[in-house]
């Protein structure tokens, strides 16, 4: 169904001369000599350097804090504890910044191993550490858990006395919301099933793993006023939050985002820039915080864990009938697990008459979760498309042609309420049906698997400026930033609007005081929404330079036509006039009018949801409990790749980090609760010699919603994964894995129970 | 507690500067020396990001004392491209993409460099194994790797040719 905007949102079909190419990205010489300045390469005149103390407790009441021995430290000039952040106005009225305050600093508890209990400033960031020895805490040390599923129980240690009544019949729980989706009669569809499948399954908690730890410079002045400079998704997230946590005007603090070294929704949230602030405005000098990768896996978001169970449905013929879930999802120490996003997800793929999901948002003594690529779905989908992998196999069904039979397609009615406009899973399991790898032999001890993804992706606040140079060149600022080479597309969506080059745009990502209001960088919105924005912004300087063109031809402004990237006289009554190039029109700006440019500013809709479906080949090790990933096929519908290069690498980059959830990432805790691997040995993330080459197949249905048909394809990679190998791995091992990540140790259990049955059975 | 005097070369040119003895060379290339091109990923050897080359072998320059560098000849990412000509590796990364983010750059072409140094024909399995020890959290390494062997083999071209 078209959209209702006051300017042409709707696809049109049209021949591409810029959109589509694969040209290098704006950035990219800075990024390849070392140039490109990202968080912690910002410094500034007297600038000190500040360290967080953290509590090494899970759970613990917070007695008393003495900070005078630190204060004393020479060298030392600022330290915060939680009497530096009282709860402003702003905050008392808004339950999730009362919990990114009490995340950002401890207030009457230390809520898990991390949690930033107080922060020094001082001259020397050696000096800074040896200060946060001399901080005397007083903790009583509380019973702790970290299991979604004991949070749950009637006996388990309470986080927040505040919560979960609901749940807890009167008093306290440890679960913050409950959530339902779904329509039809479940029940009645399981009576008329012929095959059920139910199992139940759990995740570990991934993190994000970002390269770059989170870094950030403050400097305010005495007026109150300043500047913050950080590695963020999104700067105007960072100003608002930091200004209501601080009491500060909005307008106070202008805020600039660095190059970012990966975010993945690790950077959607603050976490040391507040502390920054409240230092740099109490020493009255710049302040400088630059997280160690320990921080980084003790204080910042990972996702949730998951406790899941799925039960499915389906006649002989293949036609599902019901489809249940239940999901558990802790999301640390406060309330905001995606666990509302994953019951959505949960069954999005399919069309079905009957369905239900129940999601349980549940609180541990774990770091806050933060947004990880598609929060909350690659969970669900990991339980449901082994179930539906299950069901097929059960009913001597090919896993493709049963999701084929149960696809959701154009205007099916979606398992949370919508109804679908036009989609692309169907294309995307075609596709995959065709390919090589699908029809290609395995070796032994090899599976194969596949499963299906689905991320609603997301459109957003959104303002862009484009400004008309004297030579023509064309200066775009967009307020979103740029985490994957964004900035190319958006040069190459200018370009493609005002028939330039793609070389004569110059893509920045503006700061807070120069651009309106942008959303973070998330939810796939980027390609969508700033360069939905853009393309109206370029369309607006394309009018503005029609009308220079017709003031000096002296005619009106619908006798002048813009073709190839000039203004030309068209109709009848235009007269003849050489065609005015934007060369031409840029440099009589300053005596036909002055400055030219457009600007957009939108809260975009109609983003248009993305599907994919994943091939994967994996070999297991009988004796170690080791699998291989032998080979890996991405076929996801991006509406219209605008850089290929950057939307295979979408696909390539979430596919893997699927790889490491589902083979070996997760965050292992201690009988005490403390985290056992905070650092990159231990938590480890894929590293080259353990990958094959990620091949990828574009399927392009147009996005309805978008004149290129643009749909975002950030997110939707990273949710097949995890289902798609469990599958493979479940084929190869011969018995079903339902608990990730399959590790060596627990593939190894897994296999040696399974031969035990199978002894027992004979 | 008295710093250390060092003398050095980075990137052809003589260095010296003045150290705490506990500062890591990378403390020193990113903190004195304003060369910000080294990144800290992690600060214990296992992310690769501050990757630079100390007489012809790469190392992690945060497992590497500041102090330690006396005498040696040390090659970091903003010594790669001669003025404005870019190295064919750097080249082929951005005719690749194989970059998103862009942190683990540096220390990935530090690192693959010295690889084709060594060994200027590799096969995909030594290109993976050799950048094993270089996380890279964005692109899933394919294109990474298509890079450097599209970049071994234009520098096998050139070779031959001259």
């Amino acid at each position: 169904m078209p959209l209702e905007t006051d300017f042409p949102q709707n696809f049109e079909a049209r021949e591409f001369k810029v959109v589509g190419k694969r040209p290098v990205r704006p950035d990219g010489v800075d990024k390849v000599t070392g140039r490109a300045k990202f968080g912690a390469d910002a410094v500034a005149p007297g600038m000190l350097h500040a360290k967080i103390l953290r509590s090494p407790h899970a759970h613990a009441k917070i007695v008393s804090i003495d900070t005078s021995k630190a204060e004393a430290l020479a060298g030392v000039k600022a330290v915060v504890t939680r009497d530096d952040f009282p709860v402003h106005e702003a905050v008392k009225e808004d339950q999730e910044l009362m919990s990114v305050l009490t995340n950002v600093m401890a207030r009457e508890k230390a809520l898990y191993d991390g949690h930033a209990v107080a922060a020094v400033a001082a001259t020397d960031p050696r000096i800074a550490a040896q200060a946060l020895k001399l901080i005397e805490v007083e903790y009583e040390v509380l019973d702790h858990v970290i299991d979604e599923d004991l949070a749950m129980q009637p006996d388990a240690p309470i986080l927040h006395e505040h919560l979960g009544h609901e749940y807890g019949g009167g008093k306290p729980s440890n679960v913050a919301g409950v959530t339902e989706i779904g329509h039809g009669d479940v029940e009645k569809g399981f009576a008329e099933a012929e095959v059920i499948v139910e199992r139940s399954f759990k995740t570990g908690a991934a993190h994000q793993g970002y390269i770059e730890p989170h870094a950030c410079l403050a400097n305010i002045g005495s007026d109150g006023r300043g500047e913050l400079w950080c590695c963020t998704q999104g700067q105007f997230m960072v100003r608002d939050t930091c200004t209501q946590l601080l009491g500060m005007d909005v307008s106070n603090l202008r805020v600039t985002p660095s190059e970012i070294g990966g975010g993945f929704g690790g950077k959607t949230t603050v976490f040391i820039e507040p502390v920054a602030v409240a230092l740099s405005r109490k020493a009255g000098k710049p302040v400088k915080i630059v997280m160690s990768r320990d921080e980084v896996f003790r204080a910042t978001g990972p996702t949730a864990s998951a406790s899941l169970w799925i039960k499915v449905g389906a006649k002989k013929d293949g036609t599902i009938t019901a489809a249940d879930a239940i999901l558990k999802y802790q999301g640390g120490a406060f309330p905001g697990s995606p666990v509302d996003m994953g019951a959505m997800a949960s069954f999005a793929c399919y069309a079905l008459e009957n369905v239900r999901a129940v999601g349980y948002d549940v609180v541990t003594n774990r770091p806050k979760q933060a947004a990880y690529r598609a929060p909350g779905a690659p969970m669900a989908a990991f339980a449901v498309e082994s179930v539906i992998s299950e069901l097929a196999g059960e009913l001597g069904m090919d896993p493709i042609d049963f999701r084929l039979k149960n696809a959701a397609g154009d205007g099916t009615k979606s398992s949370f309420g919508p109804t679908y406009d036009e989609i692309g899973l169907i294309e995307t399991l075609e596709a995959a049906k065709k390919t090589e790898h699908y029809n290609s032999p395995l070796g032994p001890n090899q599976g194969r698997g596949v499963a299906s993804g689905f991320w609603f992706n997301f459109g957003g606040q959104t303002a862009v400026s484009l400004n008309l140079n004297v030579d023509g060149t064309v200066a775009l600022s967009v307020g979103t930033p740029d985490i994957g080479g964004s900035r190319a597309s958006m040069c190459a969506m200018a370009a493609e609007e005002l028939g330039c080059d793609y070389d004569d745009v110059y893509c920045i990502v503006a700061d807070t005081a120069s651009l309106g209001f942008n959303d973070v960088t998330d939810g796939s919105r980027v390609t969508f929404a700033s360069g939905l924005a853009t393309i109206q912004a370029a369309r607006q300087a394309k009018q503005r330079m029609i009308d220079r063109a017709a003031k000096i031809w002296g005619i009106p402004s619908d006798a002048v036509k813009w073709e190839n990237g000039a203004a030309h006289p068209s109709g009848p009554n235009a007269g003849e006039h050489e065609p005015l190039s934007i060369k031409d029109i840029a440099a009589m700006a300053g005596e036909t009018g002055g400055p030219i440019a457009g600007h957009h500013e939108i809260a975009a809709e109609g983003a248009g949801p993305s599907f994919a479906t994943h091939i994967v080949d994996a070999e297991i090790d009988r004796d170690t409990g080791r699998i291989d990933i032998k080979r890996y096929t991405v076929v996801q519908d991006a509406g219209k790749a605008v850089h290929p290069a950057y939307v295979e690498g979408q696909f390539q980059g979430g596919a893997v980090q699927g790889i490491g959830w589902a083979l070996n990432e997760e965050y292992i805790y201690n009988d005490k609760g403390l985290l056992e691997n905070p650092g990159f040995l231990d938590y480890r993330v894929p590293v080259a010699s353990d990958l094959p080459m990620i091949e990828t197949v574009i399927v392009e249905k147009p996005n309805p919603g978008h004149p290129y048909g643009v749909r975002g394809v950030g997110e939707t990679s990273i949710v097949p994964p995890m289902g798609a190998i469990a599958n493979a791995v479940s084929a190869a091992a011969k018995v079903r894995a339902t608990e990730i990540p399959m590790s060596p140790p627990r593939m190894l259990k897994l296999l040696r129970d399974s031969e035990a049955t199978a002894k027992a059975a004979e | 507690m008295s710093k250390h005097h060092v003398t050095t070369t980075i990137n052809g040119d003589d260095v010296e500067f003045l150290c705490d003895p506990q500062e890591t060379l990378l403390d020193v290339l990113r903190d004195r020396l304003g060369m910000t091109g080294s990144k800290e990923g992690c600060g214990t050897g296992d992310c690769g990001a501050c990757t630079v080359n100390v007489d012809g072998k790469i190392v992690c320059a945060c497992l590497m004392l500041g102090a330690e560098a006396e005498g040696r000849a040390i090659s970091t990412i903003e010594g790669m491209a001669q003025g404005e000509l870019l190295h064919p590796l750097q080249r082929k990364f951005l005719e690749h993409a194989a970059l998103q983010c862009g942190i683990c750059t540096p220390g990935i072409l530090v690192a693959a460099k010295a690889l084709l140094e060594e060994n200027p024909d590799p096969s995909e399995t030594e290109v993976r194994y050799w950048l094993a020890g270089n996380l890279c959290r964005c692109t899933g390494y394919d294109k990474i790797v298509r890079a450097v062997m599209d970049a071994a083999e234009e520098m096998r071209g050139r070779n031959y040719a001259a």
